[in-house]
């Protein structure tokens, strides 16, 4: 639809464009710089619900949410100066995780910039290392084309965020408004369009030969839309999926081939698997440091495909065999039909057998006084079906969430993994809820991430959006806590943390809240959360000292895990061991 | 083993930095970065000199630099035959009184005397980097105390190639993006 106006300003010109890209929600925070934009907002009420968060950094975690969560790109907007560079770690989290955003800020009038006018910040240079694009607007004719360059940039090709700063005299101005139609002219951006024949078949050739293949599923499964073309191609010749944190959800967890997640915290079968390998599938993934342990040991034997969008992260820290620059679907639905069928079961077998020797480690046989962050996430996951969008933070939590919550569907776990952004899941799920407006929302935090937005929960109150806030609360940093307690000596350096009386501090909020010590109040307590219409928090009272494991400490090889302990008669034997 | 890049970019605000700014975050070595109007109105060509040894890291700094919205086409002429010129302007503490022996350096590497007071004189050469570090060497005795030089610029030998085509088939030796060029940087 291409709508013709008479003069309008700059401001309307913002919001025409927005409405334009299909945006129906955005997260901001208004000042100075940005007041002509937020003044014109007011002739859009009907058109695009403005959530007005309480820190700008919060407005992108929203937006970023509601990107990973719908598949659409996500916008915050925020002023000049200090509401621009608050948006900046959300900038960060979003590229890190290739996730879609549209960051517009105001900035000081053109005629000023430069000369470190209040709250004036060269938005655009600071955000270059932190965005797939920025753009500073420097003349009124160009806003309207620069935010529509701004969405195809952000959605297309790897995903990622692109800011567009306004100044505030643009934002006055007027011309009249014309959404361009033709083809963006972006000489400079090419996502590959194109596969090479002689590629597929390598790699159909590749994957009928192997004998011990294992499919790495990262994020691209499902920024490509390719859960489907990744079952297709694990099924029909038997390969067992390993998943990257950000890849849980691509594949469906209950799945017999489905491993579960690799790297750092991954279980030692997946791990195993991944070492012992012949070929390494790796769909959509860049083989970071928490995913690989050591280069020098990293799956010896295997050779390696990798498909990536993204031409820089092919060979950056593992070098292939195969390099597919594509989109991974399109070259799924190419590769698919000349794979043959076959059955590998000696392999199954093998990495069956690794499966059950660990099963005697599991957390969840272990009997403890005191309740234990696993316990939770396996209650967490009875208690909401599996069918939940949990929107996990940093840390401890975070891990035994993926270790412990089955995943079957797509886009049901949002969590910061690139970046490690602690503060995350408040206001990523604030983001979420407003796509996801029938499923139920958990969010999966620590005593220490949940404090460092917790001025969010001012936001879910006033939009009364209707989500879960667990707490797991162990008194400490929980993730550095266990760091230095194997590799610090036990020195805790700043980890003992103080937390407010959440179940008050909720209150304070009206937001109803409950705290459970107990294995057996969780499940009761998660149905009057569940029967909140609105937010609602559990404090969760938990083992100060737990640990997660298996681990591959920082610089060594995914096969020299420390183990979980082995429990004896269900009793925990406080000390870990290595095993090769 | 030095890395030369011919690479094409928007000729819009903050594209510099933008260059700039990616061989400082991904720690990329860079050599010399010399940039200037090109033949197409709104297109600027740089020609960046890169020193890393590792030829993956090369790829990477490669791919890397094609990523940039605003980068059009990156060539690496690394092993190609290209002419490749360095400029440099040197002041030295010089007067009419050595104009003989600093005649004889000038004669000998091409350059020109383009300035001379009488406590100082600017010469002026055109010629391959080494030819220039020669100079530099031969011209030492002269009390130098200013150099000034502009970093290599390159150009390829033989016909152009059009690297602003839409079909990513139509001339794989320029366009990037094709898959076989990931392999090239695989030893």
């Amino acid at each position: 639809m291409n709508q013709t106006q008479k003069n309008i300003t700059g401001a309307e010109i913002i919001w025409e464009s927005l409405v334009q890209e299909g945006v129906d929600v955005v997260f901001g925070y208004p000042g100075g710089a940005i007041l002509p934009a937020y003044d014109a907002l007011n002739k859009y009420r009907d058109k695009i619900h403005h959530v007005l968060v309480r820190h700008e950094q919060g407005a992108t975690h929203m937006a970023d949410g509601y990107a990973r969560s719908s598949g659409k790109v996500g916008v915050a907007i925020g002023t000049s100066g200090p509401g621009a560079t608050n948006m900046i770690t959300g900038m960060a989290t979003a590229i890190l995780d290739s996730s879609p955003m549209v960051c517009i800020t105001g900035q000081v009038p053109s005629n000023v910039i430069g000369s470190d006018a209040f709250q004036e910040v060269d938005i655009t240079g600071a955000s270059i290392p932190v965005t797939k694009h920025s753009y500073l607007v420097t003349d009124i004719k160009d806003l309207a084309s620069t935010i529509r360059e701004a969405f195809f940039v952000a959605r297309t090709g790897r995903p990622g965020p692109v800011l567009v700063d306004v100044p505030k005299d643009i934002q006055n101005e007027s011309t009249e408004f014309i959404y361009p139609t033709e083809p963006i002219n972006l000489p400079g951006y090419h996502p590959p369009t194109e596969t090479n024949e002689s590629h597929l078949q390598e790699f159909a050739d590749m994957v009928n030969e192997a004998n011990k293949p294992v499919i790495l599923a990262g994020h691209g499964v499902l920024l490509s839309r390719a859960c489907k073309e990744v079952m297709d191609l694990a099924e029909k010749a038997s390969i067992p999926i390993a998943t990257t944190l950000l890849g849980i959800g691509g594949v469906p967890d209950s799945h017999p081939l489905v491993l579960g997640m690799m790297g750092m915290h991954g279980e030692s079968w997946v791990n195993h698997a991944i070492q012992d390998a012949d070929l390494l599938i790796a769909c959509g993934m860049r083989f970071d440091d928490r995913v690989t342990g050591t280069l020098k040991t990293y799956s010896p034997n295997s050779k390696k495909i990798h498909i990536e969008i993204d031409a820089s992260e092919i060979n950056k820290n593992v070098l292939v065999d195969l390099a597919v620059h594509a989109d991974l679907g399109t070259v799924l639905r190419q590769v698919n039909p000349r794979i043959e069928s076959s059955k590998k079961a000696d392999w199954l077998q093998t990495i069956a057998r690794w499966h059950n020797e660990s099963q005697s480690r599991d957390i969840i046989n272990l009997k403890s006084e005191q309740l234990m962050g696993a316990q939770i996430i396996r209650e967490i996951w009875e208690g909401t079906g599996g069918k939940a969008l949990i929107v996990s933070d940093v840390g401890q939590h975070q891990m035994l969430e993926a270790q412990y919550y089955q995943h079957d569907e797509p886009r049901t776990l949002l969590t910061s993994g690139g970046l490690g952004t602690m503060g995350f899941s408040l206001p990523a799920a604030i983001g979420a809820s407003f796509h996801e407006k029938d499923r139920e929302i958990w969010v999966i935090a620590g005593d220490g991430s949940i404090q460092m937005m917790l001025m969010e929960l001012a936001t879910a109150m006033q939009e009364n959006v209707n989500i879960n806030i667990a707490i797991i609360n162990n008194g400490y940093l929980g993730m550095v806590r266990q760091w230095q307690q194997l590799f610090y000596d036990a020195r805790y350096a700043e980890t003992p943390i103080s937390s407010p009386d959440f179940v008050k501090l909720a209150g304070a909020y009206n937001i109803p809240a409950y705290r459970v010590k107990t294995l057996e109040n969780i499940i009761p307590t998660m149905k009057k959360a569940q029967a909140t219409k609105g937010p609602s928090l559990i404090e969760f009272i938990v083992e100060e000292h737990g640990m997660v494991y298996p681990m591959v400490p920082a610089g060594v090889g995914l096969h020299e895990m420390i183990q979980r302990p082995r429990s004896e008669n269900g009793q925990s034997k406080n000390q870990e061991e290595t095993v090769e | 083993m030095k890395q030369t890049l011919i690479t094409l970019v928007e000729d819009k605000p903050g594209v510099l930095n933008r260059v700039a700014s990616l061989f400082r975050r991904r720690n990329f070595n860079i050599e010399s970065l010399s940039v200037g109007k090109s033949e197409t109105p709104g297109v600027s060509r740089m020609t960046i000199v890169a020193n890393e040894p590792d030829s993956h890291k090369r790829g990477n700094l490669y791919f890397n630099l094609l990523k940039l919205v605003n980068v059009i086409a990156v060539k690496d002429v690394s092993s190609l035959p290209c002419i490749s010129r360095e400029t440099i302007l040197v002041k030295m503490a010089t007067g009419p009184d050595q104009l003989n022996d600093l005649n004889e350096v000038v004669k000998k590497f091409g350059a020109r005397i383009v300035d001379m007071g009488s406590e100082s004189t600017i010469i002026e050469a055109m010629d391959e980097e080494s030819a220039i570090n020669n100079m530099v060497d031969a011209l030492q005795p002269f009390q130098i105390t200013e150099i000034m030089r502009t970093g290599k610029i390159t150009m390829r030998k033989g016909k152009t190639h059009n690297v602003f085509s839409n079909n990513i088939n139509s001339e794989p030796d320029d366009l990037s993006w094709t898959p076989d060029h990931i392999t090239a940087y695989q030893n």
